[in-house]
């Protein structure tokens, strides 16, 4: 980053500078029109900024799974995003034989954590195979081949469930249990809502325990500080890293049926690709490596996105401002990528780390 | 000796489940019972067929390669052919089983029993090793509970639903017909015939190694040619018609599959030329290398000569269905080209290449259009507009590379592609619509107008294509021996370094942004041309991905290696409709599987081999 009056002041750091000030002053101007204006109330205020909490706990627990490889390899994981669609979409089929069994709106709660423990464990699978399979071979080459590989998995895979389950879009049945609204001092939030939010939170909190607290936990630290060290100490890395992709998976495909309960358009094959690179902006926005920020990443994430576009593209007079929502969050990762690329939690990455 | 042969059951047995575990994906993903489609040689066998053969072979030959290496004698190489064979129909089978009406019940049973099974097996492994039995107990609950969850569910799934093809779309009456050879009524039958078929093609490939070398290499060529005729029989007869008469196509062809007879004689003719060329090739070899310069200057510039002749006369040679997809192919040769100046040439990962595309077709349509939308009234032509939208891409390319001149590898990989989406995200959106158009697009682009004929058709489309690339191929082949080139090696082999050299890294970086920028504008503006309307879903992240493994495949920082990715990766779905819909699966096993075992391409540039072995004998020197 430049220092004012320092010697490698350049026209590009200006250029940034002049791009900081247009953006923020864009912000600014927006907000302040959208606010004076009254057109949302305060009610549509809190309504967004819960959905945006919901939407954004799915982010979280995807970016968590790109955190935490990026932690242990120093690799983006490019087709977290395709982890997370095998769950959500090899689950739809459980779900509609439960739903047709009745045992889903019987016992919401035991159906609900038994297609969990089914995403999760799928896109396990998914995600040990693809570190055996993509990824092992190529540890210590340089940092682009293991990318390059992440796409090509990326497509493979997304291709793959398309051939295996077809390409059209399944909805997951409705959970009667989930559905409705609950007052809070006179807004109303809808019950799937906080469900999402709940169950997420609660995933979150398994893995923290999982990382602090236990004998692999302890491991999985060791291996991110240094691996050559860990390995010293007598840690099978192959078997942390595989483990690691699977903790990671198994959070991606629990977000993916928590995602399904409320996606109305149902899941497809290629569901995983936009909420992967959302979710990986998440991950950046927390400072990558870094599991709370992950988590903060993703809920700030899910926030601005729902907000933004009615706060600040509405307010500059753009019209259709909801259909720009995907932009925002693009726009964040390449604003957070330029801007703070060590995020809002992380430390200062070394050279080699960044 | 013992050893040795469990260390041969093993790789038999790997390869064997291998094989089988492809035969069992490509049909569940449909790509059997789709190639089904496409008969190879008229009412002989199809391509799907020859899928399901080829896998066999191929394990069976490699199963003999790896024992024959070994040492194991005939008798071993054949016995592992057969088994390789059965292993590779066994999946398959078991799979018939499970979806037949009779054996339902089997499927139920397998996927009860498999936890336990499994927990035991890796509960008898931590045993054997000594753990101690609490853990060993724990562990076994564990993996039997976990295990169990997934494929109780399933088997829960497929009780309600009845039938497996309600889950799995593509385990379907077309695939039990193709793999069972025609006999769904029979099932039984229908396992023997494919286990009888798959254990005599894997026999085969265990034959296959033990003939001598050269009539072995005859062999291949001449199944090798004759497959490939037949698979691309359409384009063969498409090329063919321009050049023979309807009678002489009719004794070939039945519509578009191959006839036996002169399919036998192709197989004859090609292996012939393939036995003398496997005898002497060499020898031509060797006497051309022998030959002193002058001569073989001659030699070279002949054969470039005839290429560029090929060249030129490539549109009334292929006829106008074809010269269509050569259109398509010389575009993706253009981005090829210019993305390759960022990826292969300066070491930039730019995800976001069809933001340039979509910026060069926008600019063509929006100026040129006659439609509502062009409110020039068709002032510009074709012509003018190329160097507006060559420049305005290369602007584009400038004001996207700016922000992340300051990042590096992976970073700038996501952040291009960002700028991808953010472009795709615009072009659809309402805000932009009375400008461009929206989700309809801009319609109604004129074609070029070129002395006085419009260039309407794909065959004179191809020479702006053409000429187009030749351009790019001298600019970037020019760039590259320059300064500027050397500079963006070094900022490609090591950015810190090349700063700590004097080299400004922002400029070199810029220019490489730009210039890719520039020729992804000209491809864009062509295409928009070509097509006639422009829409945003033909620029989305898959052009990208496009672009990139027909570099990838072709060989980083490779000219030719570019042209014949184009030409194999584009080309290939255009001409095989079939595989059309398994494009992006190709894709991506391609990029994943070259990475792994060549990741300087299939004709890397000499550059780049030379670093992969460098970096290669760097890794043995630092493993010793």
């Amino acid at each position: 980053m430049f220092k004012w009056g320092s010697d490698d002041f350049s026209w590009v750091d200006f250029t940034i500078d002049v791009l900081r000030v247009l953006i923020v002053l864009g912000v600014v101007v927006g907000a302040w029109n959208t606010l004076s204006s009254g057109r949302i109330s305060f009610a549509q205020w809190v309504n967004l900024f819960a959905a945006g909490l919901s939407q954004g706990s799915i982010y979280a627990l995807i970016a968590l799974g790109y955190t935490l490889v990026y932690g242990i390899l120093l690799m983006i994981n490019f087709a977290h995003g395709e982890v997370f669609m095998a769950g959500a979409f090899s689950t739809v089929f459980l779900a509609e034989a439960l739903n047709r069994t009745g045992f889903l709106n019987e016992q919401p709660l035991l159906a609900i954590l038994l297609m969990i423990m089914f995403a999760g464990l799928v896109s396990m699978s998914v995600a040990i195979l693809l570190e055996r399979i993509a990824y092992r071979p190529l540890r210590g080459s340089p940092r682009l081949v293991p990318l390059i590989t992440a796409i090509g998995a990326s497509f493979f895979l997304q291709y793959t469930f398309r051939g295996l389950y077809g390409s059209g879009f399944k909805a997951y049945p409705g959970v009667k249990a989930l559905q409705g609204v609950i007052q809070i001092g006179g807004v109303s939030i809808p019950v799937v809502q906080i469900f999402v939010f709940c169950a997420a939170l609660l995933l979150m909190l398994c893995l923290y325990w999982l990382v602090e607290r236990t004998r692999i936990g302890k491991a999985m630290r060791a291996v991110s500080e240094n691996k050559e060290v860990a390995r010293l100490m007598g840690i099978d890395i192959d078997w942390v890293i595989m483990f690691t992709f699977g903790v990671g998976g198994f959070l991606a495909g629990s977000a993916g049926v928590i995602n399904g309960m409320f996606r109305p358009q149902g899941v497809n094959f290629y569901m995983g690709f936009i909420p992967g690179i959302k979710a990986f902006t998440a991950a950046v926005l927390g400072g990558i490596g870094n599991i709370p920020g992950a988590m903060l990443g993703g809920l700030f994430l899910g926030v601005i996105e729902a907000i933004g576009p009615n706060l600040v593209l509405a307010g500059l007079g753009i019209p259709g401002a909801n259909q720009l929502k995907d932009v925002i969050a693009f726009t964040m990762l390449v604003l957070v990528l330029i801007f703070r690329p060590q995020g809002i939690l992380g430390e200062r990455l070394s050279e080699t780390k960044a | 000796m013992n050893m040795l042969r469990s260390q041969n059951l093993r790789i038999v047995v790997i390869l064997g489940l291998l094989s089988g575990a492809f035969i069992l994906y490509t049909g569940a993903v449909g790509m059997i019972a789709a190639f089904h489609e496409r008969e190879v040689v008229n009412d002989v066998f199809s391509l799907g067929q020859l899928l399901l053969m080829l896998a066999p072979f191929v394990a069976g030959f490699s199963a003999a390669n790896r024992l024959g290496d070994a040492g194991a004698g005939p008798t071993i190489l054949l016995v592992s052919g057969v088994v390789v064979g059965f292993l590779t129909a066994l999946p398959t089978i078991i799979l018939l089983l499970f979806n037949s009406d009779e054996y339902r019940g089997l499927l139920d049973l397998t996927l009860r029993v498999i936890p336990f099974v499994v927990a035991t097996y890796f509960a008898w492994q931590m045993y054997r090793n000594g753990r101690d039995r609490q853990l060993v107990l724990g562990s076994w609950l564990a993996i039997a509970v976990l295990i169990g969850i997934v494929t109780f569910s399933f088997a829960l799934i497929f009780e309600i639903k009845g039938d497996l093809r309600t889950v799995l779309v593509n385990i379907n009456r077309d695939w039990v017909e193709v793999v069972t050879f025609d006999n769904r009524r029979e099932l039984m039958t229908g396992i023997v015939t494919l286990a009888f078929a798959s254990v005599v093609a894997g026999l085969i490939g265990g034959i296959f190694y033990l003939i001598p070398s050269v009539p072995r290499r005859a062999l291949l060529y001449g199944l090798g040619l004759t497959l490939l005729v037949g698979a691309f029989g359409e384009t063969v007869r498409l090329i063919l018609q321009e050049n023979l008469d309807r009678d002489t196509m009719r004794e070939i062809f039945q519509r578009d599959t191959l006839r036996q007879r002169p399919a036998l004689m192709l197989f004859i003719i090609s292996t012939v030329v393939g036995f003398l060329w496997a005898k002497f090739g060499q020898d031509v070899q060797t006497s051309f290398s022998n030959m002193d310069s002058s001569q073989r200057r001659v030699v070279n510039g002949v054969g470039m000569l005839v290429f560029a002749g090929i060249l030129l006369m490539l549109p009334w040679l292929i006829g106008r269905t074809l010269s269509d997809v050569a259109v398509t192919i010389g575009i993706f040769v253009l981005m090829g080209l210019g993305l390759n100046i960022a990826i292969g040439l300066a070491g930039l990962l730019d995800l976001g290449y069809v933001t340039n595309y979509a910026v060069g077709a926008y600019i063509l349509a929006v100026l040129t259009s006659i439609g509502p939308l062009g409110r020039l009234d068709g002032v510009f032509t074709f012509w003018m507009v190329i160097p507006v939208a060559l420049l305005a891409a290369m602007f584009a390319g400038f004001v996207f590379a700016v922000p992340v001149l300051r990042m590096r590898g992976d970073y700038l990989a996501i952040a291009t592609l960002g700028f991808g989406e953010i472009i795709g995200k615009l072009a659809i959106s309402d805000w932009l619509k009375p400008l461009i158009g929206g989700a309809q697009g801009v319609q109604a682009i004129p074609k070029p107008i070129f002395l006085g004929t419009e260039l309407k058709n794909p065959e004179q489309l191809y020479y702006i294509v053409l000429v187009a690339s030749l351009v790019t191929l001298f600019v970037s082949v020019r760039l590259n021996n320059s300064r500027t080139g050397r500079q963006w090696m070094a900022i490609r082999e090591d950015e810190d370094v090349a700063t700590a050299m004097g080299i400004d890294t922002a400029r070199a970086k810029l220019l490489a942004f730009t210039l890719s920028a520039a020729t992804g504008g000209v491809a864009g503006a062509i295409f928009a041309a070509k097509v006639g309307t422009v829409f945003p879903n033909s620029f989305t992240v898959f052009i990208s991905i496009n672009v990139l493994s027909l570099i990838i495949v072709g060989g980083i920082a490779s000219n030719p290696g570019i042209v014949v990715g184009a030409v194999v990766l584009i080309g290939m779905p255009e001409l095989l409709r079939e595989f059309s819909d398994f494009r992006f699966l190709m894709y991506g096993a391609l990029l994943v599987l070259m990475m792994i075992n060549r990741p300087q391409g299939f004709i890397p540039s000499k550059l780049v081999t030379h670093e992969v072995r460098a970096s290669v004998k760097a890794k043995l020197a630092t493993a010793d």
